[in-house]
């Protein structure tokens, strides 16, 4: 293993992490937040410094790199991430307990969206801004920014590749572009262009800068940490509007808008992971309009929180303009199967993904068929091309890790004495980086009571659902940290 | 640059290899996933699996935006019907392809512009002219030639026996006699770029730069005893075998080829009535014995196994043939083949690709750009010739006063027709070629990179 190599990679990360940590700060000086400039302020100092010593002592060292470091390298800079980037809840006292922050920032970074806090209101703005900005950073992916911004030279570029494929979401990840610094820069640019579009709408709202930009990195990231006690509720119709269609759009398959970029217009309407998003989408609107019809005054607003409701769950975002607890059984059970399968590979959503979901039902036909006619020959295709057997296995054993850690989790949280619906619910919630889950930690409360065992499980579930189980659950394999 | 590979076998991995660390874009097409995965894997490029000549999949690897396409599949017939069918799509691309077939090789010529190729190459072909180059002056592991085949860069084993061993590169000129200049010495794997006080010892590799015509002198008066070739054995009728008896056969020299296959033999001895091709296998030393290898002045393997051709170029080497050209398809254990001491050795695969990336540097840099590029030192310094034209700075200035980057060295002057070695006082001027010798990674793509 090449932990000298994986040492420069997270000592930059950190180092991306106190530039990331200017703007929050900037903020707490211009609101006068005594408190938070202190907490920002010194976790900067602190982190850079890890971040030097730890980049002096790796500077020299071979350049081999391979999947298991690039796994390992992921899952280790997320979780380090994760420690420091909590300091300046905990220093600035906003959060008292350390255990606590740094559920909110795992929280923030895996896109969850799951608070441990019962009001934010009283927050100070740097604080509050760093929350959101952590669902954008962690949304497009940390590693990817690095990619993005670094400069890759010689020929054996190729060990980049292990590295997207662990932070990426999909069970097929890809490069747009040959280069691998072009590929990372085209992501981030659509993602940047389509946050700045989204501030702009939310802006001709009228809502207020600070809120706008906090609505917007929280959607962007489709995380759903909020800045408001009933997130998005209290604001107007059009503003909920605005955020659906984003968080929508969040959810797509971020190739697709570089196809589009590219006037491939044809390849993005015929692409049969989009398809079954959208229609996902469109009839779980429908259903769920039908099922709550007569709960609100009218048929517009009925609509208008039903497809908030759906576009925030299928994406994992996790706002709320509504109390959906209150919905009746199949609406929630609706929601519940959205949760479970999420956004499309690709996106910065999470969830089992549509495209995982659409190929794993695919094999499940071929594989029936295939019990009634054993001699039977049957490839699948997905968008016209046949997909590896590999892949599909790769698909199986990530369904199989997905339910174990499900049961496991729910297991363990189990211990704590809510109920069976609020357990299972807040394990879904954070396992697919959704955010809030049914009754006890349905929209309008929060994570708080849970002991810090449960946390901690919590936090690994959170880790796991963003990074796609593999990198994290490498990290705890016996033989990952064995030599030879 | 973006650039189109298409087939992901030994050439074009060993092309992505050097394209890609020269900062190309590269798109990989093959219809093997698996080796495509580990190039992915290797270097820093997008794949697109599929078959090369389908419109389908050269629009998927991006076409329209490309600007060369290389095609070195392991079919003459895709390697062409894709180059027409990309410059079909896209009239303004550039096509290389790779066509090995003998009975091609006129009408490629002839029906360029059919086919739409800018280039061919025949990795087989340039390997016979390779070798029949180092036939004709025994004692070279490799020759490299420049402007035109008047200057060149010989590469000279140095025996125990040999004059130079213990030799300071300062005493040089009195022992050879004549003025030539030692550019990269090759010391257990690694590459010395020398100085006056440099010492030669045994085993080294010797890279040295001569005007074609003191090569003789110079292997004269270091004591290698050079014995004009009259009679070679061949192992191995495969393509370079045929091209290579053909052109001996043209210079007068007596040539045996040794093949295995029957219909084989039977098409080279109508091919080539006046060769002695003799049916056998060529790793039986009984054989070998038989058909007189003792008395042979040079042997060429060329069977299509590199175990086997290095195993009976050792088994030559006892015979007592003097020289010795071993083919090798992959030269991964550059240090191993060294050790083994198997005479020159030749691969085809690398020849083809300096071909191409010479090419491709052209491309990028029309005026200015190099003439020849030749890797040597197993692929660790590369030498190159350069026009010095009216864009080239420090025209006239003596090169000692003259900042030039590191391992960088210039190897010789030609100016009129005058070679010149050169020292500190030498200058060039507008019109003159130049032979540059690099070992640092950084690509040279025109004569003013040199300069620091």
């Amino acid at each position: 293993m090449n932990y000298k190599m994986m040492g420069r990679f997270i000592a930059q990360i950190l180092g991306i992490e106190v530039i990331f940590m200017i703007p929050a700060l900037c903020i707490s000086i211009y609101c006068r937040e005594s408190a938070a400039i202190r907490g920002f302020s010194w976790s900067m100092v602190m982190i850079a410094l890890l971040a030097l010593g730890l980049y002096a002592l790796c500077r020299k060292g071979k350049k081999r790199f391979y999947a298991r470091e690039g796994m390992v390298c992921v899952g280790l800079s997320w979780i380090v991430m994760s420690l420091m980037g909590a300091l300046p809840f905990y220093i600035s006292r906003e959060i008292p307990k350390y255990i606590d922050c740094f559920f909110e920032i795992v929280s923030g970074f895996t896109t969850t969206g799951s608070s441990i806090l019962p009001e934010v209101e009283s927050l100070s703005k740097g604080i509050l801004y760093w929350r959101s900005f952590s669902h954008w950073l962690g949304g497009m992916g940390i590693l990817v920014f690095l990619l993005a911004i670094s400069s890759l030279k010689g020929s054996k570029g190729g060990y980049t590749m292990h590295l997207l494929r662990a932070e990426s979401p999909g069970p097929n990840v890809g490069k747009l572009v040959p280069k691998m610094k072009q590929t990372a820069e085209i992501l981030y640019v659509l993602y940047i262009l389509l946050t700045v579009l989204n501030i702009l709408f939310l802006l001709i709202g009228r809502m207020p800068l600070f809120d706008a930009v906090c609505t917007a990195l929280g959607t962007a990231g489709t995380g759903g940490f909020g800045i408001k006690n009933d997130s998005i509720a209290s604001y107007s119709p059009y503003l909920q509007n605005v955020c659906t269609v984003f968080m929508l759009l969040f959810g797509v398959n971020f190739s697709c808008y570089y196809l589009i970029l590219i006037k491939q217009f044809k390849t993005v309407w015929k692409d049969e992971e989009l398809r079954m998003y959208l229609g996902m989408v469109f009839g779980s609107i429908v259903l769920i309009t039908i099922n709550i019809y007569g709960m609100y005054d009218s048929l517009g607003e009925t609509v208008r929180h039903a497809a908030f409701q759906v576009a925030s769950i299928v994406t994992t975002t996790g706002f709320a303009t509504t109390d959906f607890d209150l919905w009746p059984s199949f609406s929630k059970a609706i929601l519940l199967c959205l949760m479970v399968i999420g956004a499309s590979a690709g996106s910065t959503g999470g969830g089992f993904k549509c495209g995982r979901a659409l190929l794993l039902f695919k094999n499940m036909r071929r594989n029936l068929k295939k019990a009634l006619y054993p001699r039977r020959v049957e490839v699948v295709c997905n968008n016209g091309q046949m997909m590896e057997e590999g892949v599909l296995s790769n698909i199986n054993t990530y369904l199989s890790a997905y339910v174990i850690i499900i049961i496991v989790s729910f297991l363990l949280i189990s211990l704590d004495g809510f109920s069976t619906t609020t357990n299972f619910s807040a394990v879904l919630a954070c396992f697919n980086n959704i955010g809030p889950g049914l009754e006890a930690v349905g929209p309008t409360c929060n994570f708080s009571g849970y002991s810090v065992l449960s946390k901690l499980v919590l936090i690994f579930d959170m880790l796991a659902g963003r990074l796609e189980i593999f990198p994290i659950l490498m990290l705890l394999s016996k033989s990952t940290w064995k030599k030879g | 640059m973006k650039i189109i590979i298409a087939g992901d076998g030994k050439v074009g991995n060993m092309l992505t290899n050097q394209l890609s660390a020269e900062g190309h874009d590269i798109t990989l097409v093959d219809s093997n996933p698996e080796v495509l995965e580990a190039s992915i894997e290797s270097y820093d490029v997008m794949t697109v699996q599929g078959n090369c000549a389908s419109m389908e999949v050269l629009n998927q690897a991006g076409i329209q935006e490309t600007d060369l396409l290389i095609a070195a599949t392991s079919a003459d017939e895709v390697n062409l019907l894709c180059c027409m069918t990309a410059h079909g799509m896209r009239p303004g691309i550039h096509t290389i392809a790779r066509i090995r077939n003998p009975e091609y090789s006129n009408q490629i010529y002839k029906m360029r512009d059919t086919f739409a190729l800018s280039l061919a190459v025949n990795p087989e072909k340039q390997a016979a002219v390779e070798i029949e180059r180092l036939l004709k002056f025994p004692g070279f592991l490799h020759r490299e030639a420049f402007v035109g085949g008047r200057v060149e860069i010989a590469e000279i084993r140095l025996e125990a026996s040999n004059k130079l061993c213990n030799v300071s590169l300062n005493e040089l000129d009195s022992i050879v006699k004549c003025r030539v200049l030692v550019c990269a010495v090759l010391r257990n794997g690694n590459v010395v770029t020398p100085d006056g006080n440099f010492v030669l010892k045994a085993g080294d590799r010797v890279f040295v730069t001569a005007p074609t015509n003191n090569l003789a002198i110079l292997l004269n008066n270091i004591g290698t005893i050079t014995k004009k070739v009259k009679n070679v054995m061949i192992c191995g009728g495969s393509k370079i075998g045929f091209y290579l008896a053909q052109r001996l056969q043209k210079s007068g020299m007596s040539v045996k080829i040794i093949e295995q296959k029957k219909e084989r033999c039977i098409q080279l001895a109508s091919l080539l009535p006046q060769v002695t091709v003799i049916q056998g296998d060529a790793s039986s030393q009984a054989l070998l014995y038989s058909e007189d290898i003792e008395e042979m002045d040079a042997l060429v393997t060329l069977t299509g196994l590199d175990e086997m051709n290095m195993i009976i170029a050792m088994y030559g080497k006892k015979c007592g043939v003097s020289q010795i050209i071993t083919k090798v398809g992959r030269r991964r254990n550059g240090n191993l083949l060294d050790e083994l001491e198997l005479g020159s050795v030749v691969c085809p695969k690398e020849l083809c690709c300096n071909n191409i990336v010479r090419y491709v540097r052209a491309m990028q840099n029309q005026t200015g750009a190099a003439v020849t590029v030749h890797t040597i030192a197993d692929g660790q310094v590369e030498a190159m010739e350069f026009r010095v034209n009216e864009k080239t700075i420090h025209c006239n200035e003596p090169l000692k006063a003259l900042k030039i980057r590191k391992n960088v060295l210039v190897a010789s002057i030609i100016h009129g027709g005058q070679i010149e070695i050169p020292n500190g006082d030498s200058c060039f001027t507008q019109g003159d070629s130049v032979v540059v010798v690099t070992s640092s990674d950084k690509v040279l793509y025109q004569l003013n990179d040199i300069f620091e």
